[in-house]
C-alpha cells in the first residue's frame, strides 16, 4: 500500500513540476487536474472519504471547468 | 534581483516547513479533542458519520461562516463580469455532436438525484452539503456543454439560492428560541444510521446541498455568459 | 522503507508547496500565477489530512452500530479540509473573474505590463 502510494506521489509532483513548465495555459490546467485527482485518492488511502469526494468533486471538475472557461476569453499561449 | 530575492524566499519557506514537518511524527496519535468528538459524538449529535458531527453540529457556526465567504464570492463575480461591456449576444457556434446532446438531456436528471441522495445521507455516509452541492452543479455543467446557448432561469436559481440560505439561518434562530444558543439541535435524535436521525443536521444539510449547487452553478452561468 | 512509510505523504504535501510558491513567484501571465495558487491550496490540504492520520487507524464513520471509536483517525482535520477546499473554489473562481476582467480592460495578462493603476 505505501508503495503504491509513494508511486502516486511522484507522479504527482511530476504533474505539478509540468504545470510549472508548460507554457500553453490549457495543459497546464490539465496539469493541475491531474494534480488535483491524485491528491483525491491520497485523500482516500488517508481513511478520508469526505474530503476524497470534496476534492474529486470541487478541485478536479468544477475548477478545471472554470479555469477553461475562463481561457476562452482569454490568451491560450502564455505571452 | 528578482531571482535572487525569491530563491532567498523559497530557502527560507523549504527549511521552515522542512523543520516543522520533522517535530509531528506521522501516525501518532496527537490531539485529545478529537477523541472527544469521536467518542460523544454519537450522544450528543446523533449522526453517525462523525465529520458530518463535527462539522454540522459541533462547528455549525464555522459553517455558517463557510457558506458567507462562497455566497460573497460568487457575489463578488456576478458583480465584477457584468459591468458595461458585457458581451451577451449569441455567437455561431457549431452545435454540439448527436451524442453528447442527447446524453446531456438523458444524464442530467439521473446525476441531479444523485447529487439529492449524496446530501441527504450526509450523516450516514460519507457525503454532505458540500459535496451532493457540486454534484448538482457539475450536472448544470454538462447542460451547458450539451447546448452552449442554454440559459437557465436566473430568477429561478437565485431563489433557490436565497430560500437556501435563509432557511440555514432561520433553522438556527429556531434552536435560539426553543433552547439555550444559536444553531442548538432541538429536534428529536432518534435511532442511529437510519435516515430520519441527528436532529436538525439532515435539514441543515439539505439546505446548504441546495445553495452550494444553486451558487456553483450561478458561478459557470456568469462566466459562460461573459464569454459567449 | 520505513524512511518512506513516515515520511511519503509529508514529502508529497511539502513538494507540492514548494512547486505551487515558485509559480506563484516566478511567471508572469496571470492565469499561470492563479494555476500556481490552487496546486498550492492542494498542499496545504494534503498537509492538514495527513497530519489527522493515525497508523492502523480507520475512517471515522460509525457504520454499524456500536462500533469501537478507538482505531479511528482524528474527524477534526478532515471538517477543517472540508471547508478549506470549498473556501479554495470561491478565491479561485473570483481569481479568475478578474483575470477575464483585466484582459478586457488592459489586453495582456502580463504582470510586467500592468503596473500603472488609472483611476
Amino acid at each position: 500500500m505505501i508503495v503504491i502510494a509513494s508511486v502516486l506521489v511522484v507522479v504527482m509532483l511530476a504533474a505539478a513540476v509540468a504545470a510549472l513548465i508548460f507554457r500553453d495555459l490549457l495543459s497546464a490546467v490539465i496539469a493541475s487536474c491531474v494534480v488535483s485527482l491524485i491528491a483525491s485518492l491520497l485523500f482516500f488511502f488517508l481513511q478520508a472519504p469526505d474530503v476524497a469526494m470534496a476534492e474529486a468533486s470541487i478541485g478536479a471538475a468544477l475548477v478545471t471547468a472554470v479555469f477553461v472557461i475562463a481561457l476562452r476569453r482569454t490568451n491560450r499561449y502564455e505571452e | 534581483m528578482r531571482a535572487v530575492v525569491g530563491i532567498i524566499l523559497l530557502a527560507v519557506v523549504a527549511v521552515g516547513i522542512g523543520l516543522a514537518l520533522a517535530e509531528v511524527p506521522f501516525g501518532a496519535p496527537k490531539t485529545e479533542v478529537g477523541g472527544y468528538y469521536l467518542e460523544h459524538g454519537r450522544e450528543e449529535t446523533g449522526a453517525a458519520n462523525a465529520v458530518t458531527s463535527v462539522v454540522v453540529g459541533y462547528r455549525a457556526f464555522d459553517t455558517l461562516g463557510e457558506v458567507t465567504v462562497l455566497f460573497v464570492a460568487a457575489l463578488g463575480l456576478g458583480a465584477v463580469l457584468t459591468a458595461a461591456g458585457a458581451k451577451t449576444g449569441r455567437r455561431d457556434v457549431q452545435p454540439a455532436s448527436l451524442v453528447l446532446r442527447s446524453g446531456a438531456k438523458l444524464l442530467f436528471p439521473l446525476i441531479i438525484l444523485f447529487g439529492v441522495y449524496v446530501f441527504a445521507h450526509g450523516h450516514l455516509t460519507p457525503g454532505g452539503g458540500f459535496q451532493g452541492g457540486a454534484v448538482i452543479a457539475s450536472a448544470f455543467l454538462l447542460l451547458y456543454l450539451g447546448d452552449r446557448n442554454r440559459r437557465i432561469s436566473k430568477a429561478r436559481r437565485t431563489a433557490t439560492e436565497s430560500l437556501s440560505g435563509i432557511a440555514f439561518v432561520v433553522i438556527g434562530l429556531l434552536g435560539l428560541s426553543v433552547g439555550g444558543h444559536y444553531l442548538m439541535n432541538f429536534m428529536p435524535k432518534g435511532t442511529l444510521n437510519t435516515l430520519l436521525s441527528a436532529g436538525i443536521i439532515p435539514l441543515i444539510y439539505v439546505a446548504i446541498g441546495f445553495k452550494v449547487g444553486a451558487e456553483l452553478a450561478g458561478v459557470i452561468d456568469d462566466l459562460v455568459k461573459e464569454t459567449a | 522503507m520505513s524512511f518512506l512509510s513516515d515520511y511519503a505523504y509529508y514529502i508529497g504535501a511539502f513538494g507540492l508547496v514548494l512547486i505551487g510558491l515558485l509559480v506563484v513567484l516566478s511567471k508572469h501571465n496571470l492565469i499561470k500565477v492563479i494555476i500556481g495558487l490552487s496546486i498550492f491550496d492542494t498542499g496545504i490540504n494534503l498537509f492538514l489530512v495527513s497530519v489527522g492520520y493515525l497508523r492502523k487507524g480507520t475512517a471515522p464513520i460509525f457504520s454499524r452500530p456500536g462500533m469501537d471509536a478507538g482505531g479511528m483517525v482524528d474527524p477534526v482535520p478532515q471538517a477543517l479540509v472540508l471547508t478549506a477546499i470549498v473556501i479554495g473554489v470561491a478565491v479561485l473562481a473570483l481569481a479568475l473573474g478578474l483575470a477575464v476582467r483585466l484582459y478586457r480592460e488592459y489586453g495582456t495578462l502580463d504582470l510586467r505590463k500592468m503596473r500603472e493603476l488609472k483611476w
